[in-house]
């Protein structure tokens, strides 16, 4: 098999508090293999987001090394980090994060503005991503416009409208009713299996796990 | 993008930005009222002229000095020509009506003041009229006043009714000259002196002297001074922008309160804008948060609040700078009596703009501040 994707490796994380050590990860070891859908469960404060976090390189390990895709996150320069993450992470959250001020094409057009592509060929791009989240018919709407799963599923067309090579979403589904979160579930599920996405969801819902591959469970900072 | 972004941003609160625009123009027309009322005060100062000197006598300026000394200054050394005058001091039907009048020497006044313009028949009117009087164009546009009418004026010093005949009306070269003067014959006054107070005939007020060489001027002052030591009446001479400011210094601290006031409302309104610009910065902690983890730096944030900062600034310092121009229009007459000269200068107009754009930078500091500091993680915790 080829190498992992995500390779974690003797990773620990704490955070200080008053110069008081807080262990949230010990030790992690952990490969992620491309084209995997993961689902990561595990009771609040188990250090699920940290995890991630740390993953999508908006966080850094305190020891231990991370590499993803060849690249090992952890000695990337800030500067350098946050091209590596506009070029190679999606990020999905609980809570959508959509600038109310844009609407959903401006939201998804958002990452590409970072890139060097022209005015034309954002536009194919986020227009593909609408249509594959099936909002084509929603592109001038603000996200108040919209029902929670719709905010949901334009912030999953942001994440990959940029193709990433790795799709992170916290508890994606956290905030939204049954049949919203089931269809966000069957939205990455199909990004996975058709476009070959390799997917970490972090979620509470044991139902909304059964779509993934693999489940691993996080406790009190240490993977079972 | 970033410009549509920045716009609607500042639209996202309506009633906040508008009360902050407006904040900021209410400040910005007071500042600038200000910036407008002290340089109408030095606008007088800036008018006089490099290659003018003024002499009067050094017991102080209600003192007089003798018309003889005329002809003794106009023999020294680069002297080109002296004329004079004397404070009239009249009223106007009512003393709400103040202007300043001045009995002016008829031959060589004008010659010597070439900054007030009149028509040349009207001046040799006024050359043939004992009574004549040629007044400022704001003079006569305030009390109505045409070419042929008759005016009396009380007079506080020279105690009696006193009729003069509007034979012309001047106009300053440009907008920085008085215009709002009256200038009446000194023979008539002299006349009048030398039948009520015989002994007091034949004194000036003060002389204005015009030199070949204003690098001169030191020396030709103290050649005139040292000429008339020792005499009945001993002289002071200096510059007329020294004889200017003598009137400004008086009013020393008055100018110093208002300058301190200027600055305490350039606080004003960098702390109105720095309120809307902080809360605006913290609501938006999460999406700043987001923006970065896509991969967007610091510095583009930063670009996009100040955008917002100084939107709104130069909104409200342009909305200031319509209110100043119509507060100055509407005042004008009012404060004539004190400030002949009462216009927005493009001095004053350009700082108002500076202090908009300085106001607008120094307010996006502290929200900037915040953005390059915000760790993603902990920005992205702030659920609002
Ligand atoms: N920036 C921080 N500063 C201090 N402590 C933190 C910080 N971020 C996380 N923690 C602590 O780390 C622990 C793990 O947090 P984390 O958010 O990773 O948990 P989680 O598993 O995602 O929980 P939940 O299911 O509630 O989202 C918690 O005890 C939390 O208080
Ligand atoms: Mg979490």
């Amino acid at each position: 098999m080829a190498e992992a994707l995500v390779k974690i490796r003797n990773v620990s994380k704490s955070y200080y508090r008053d110069s008081q050590e807080i262990p949230v990860l010990r030790n992690i070891n952990f490969d992620i293999p491309q084209g995997e859908f993961l689902a990561l469960m595990g009771p609040s404060g188990s250090g699920k987001t940290t995890l991630l976090n740390l993953i999508s390189g908006i966080d850094r390990p305190s020891s231990g090394d991370l590499a993803v895709a060849g690249e090992n996150v952890a000695q990337l320069t800030d500067g350098q980090l946050a091209k590596w993450r506009s070029e190679h992470i999606g990020l999905v959250f609980q809570f959508y994060n959509l600038l109310p001020v844009l609407t959903a094409f401006e939201n998804v057009e958002l990452p590409l503005m970072l890139t060097k592509l022209s005015k034309a060929e954002r536009r194919k791009h986020v227009e593909t991503a609408l249509s594959i989240v099936g909002l084509a018919d929603r592109v001038k709407h603000y996200p108040r416009q919209l029902s929670g799963g719709q905010e949901q599923r334009v912030a999953i067309a942001r994440a990959i409208v940029s193709d990433p090579t790795l799709l992170l979403a916290d508890e994606p589904t956290g905030d939204l009713d049954k049949q919203s979160a089931e269809d966000i579930m069957t939205l990455l599920s199909r990004l996975n299996k058709e476009f070959g996405k390799t997917i970490i969801v972090v979620t509470h819902d044991p139902r909304a796990a059964e779509k993934a591959h693999l489940i691993r469970h996080l406790n009190k900072g240490e993977l079972t | 993008m970033v410009l549509s972004l920045i716009i609607r941003n500042a639209l996202r609160h309506k009633l906040r930005t508008f009360l902050t625009i407006l904040g900021v123009a209410v400040a910005v027309m007071a500042f600038g009222l200000i910036r407008t009322i002290l340089a109408a005060w030095y606008s007088s100062v800036e008018a006089s002229s490099p290659d003018r000197l003024v002499t009067r006598n050094a017991v102080g300026i209600t003192s007089t000095l003798p018309l003889s000394y005329r002809e003794q200054i106009l023999k020294i050394d680069g002297v080109k020509q002296v004329t004079w005058a004397n404070w009239f001091g009249g009223t106007y039907i009512d003393p709400e009506n103040f202007f300043p009048q001045f009995a002016v020497d008829k031959d060589a006044y004008f010659e010597v003041f070439p900054e007030f313009i009149t028509p040349p028949d009207q001046f040799e009117a006024w050359k043939n009229d004992l009574r004549g009087a040629i007044v400022g164009r704001k003079l006569a546009d305030r009390f109505g006043w045409k070419v042929g009418d008759r005016i009396t004026l009380i007079g506080s010093i020279y105690t009696d009714n006193w009729d003069f005949d509007i034979v012309g009306i001047y106009a300053g070269k440009d907008q920085t000259i008085d215009e709002g003067s009256m200038l009446m014959r000194w023979d008539y006054l002299d006349a009048w002196i030398k039948k009520n107070w015989p002994g007091y005939a034949a004194q000036i007020g003060w002389y204005v002297l015009k030199l070949s060489d204003p690098n001169r001027s030191t020396e030709i002052s103290s050649a005139i001074d040292t000429q008339f030591k020792n005499s009945t009446a001993e002289t002071r001479t200096e510059t007329e922008k020294a004889f200017a400011l003598s009137f400004v210094q008086m009013s020393g601290a008055i100018l110093v309160l208002l300058k301190v006031m200027s600055f305490l409302i350039i606080g004003i309104i960098l702390m109105v804008l720095v309120n809307t610009m902080v809360m605006a910065g913290r609501e938006r902690t999460a999406e700043h948060a987001y923006m970065k983890s896509l991969g967007f730096r610091a510095y583009h944030l930063v670009w996009i609040i100040s955008g917002e900062s100084l939107l709104i600034a130069f909104l409200g310092g342009g909305l200031g700078l319509l209110l100043l121009f119509g507060v100055a229009n509407i005042v004008k007459s009012a404060v004539a009596m004190w400030f002949p000269v009462f216009v927005v200068t493009p001095a004053t107009f350009m700082i108002v703009i500076c202090v908009a754009l300085f106001v607008g930078l120094l307010a996006a500091i502290f929200p900037s501040q915040r953005v390059v500091r915000m760790k993603i993680v902990d920005g992205l915790r702030v659920v609002d």
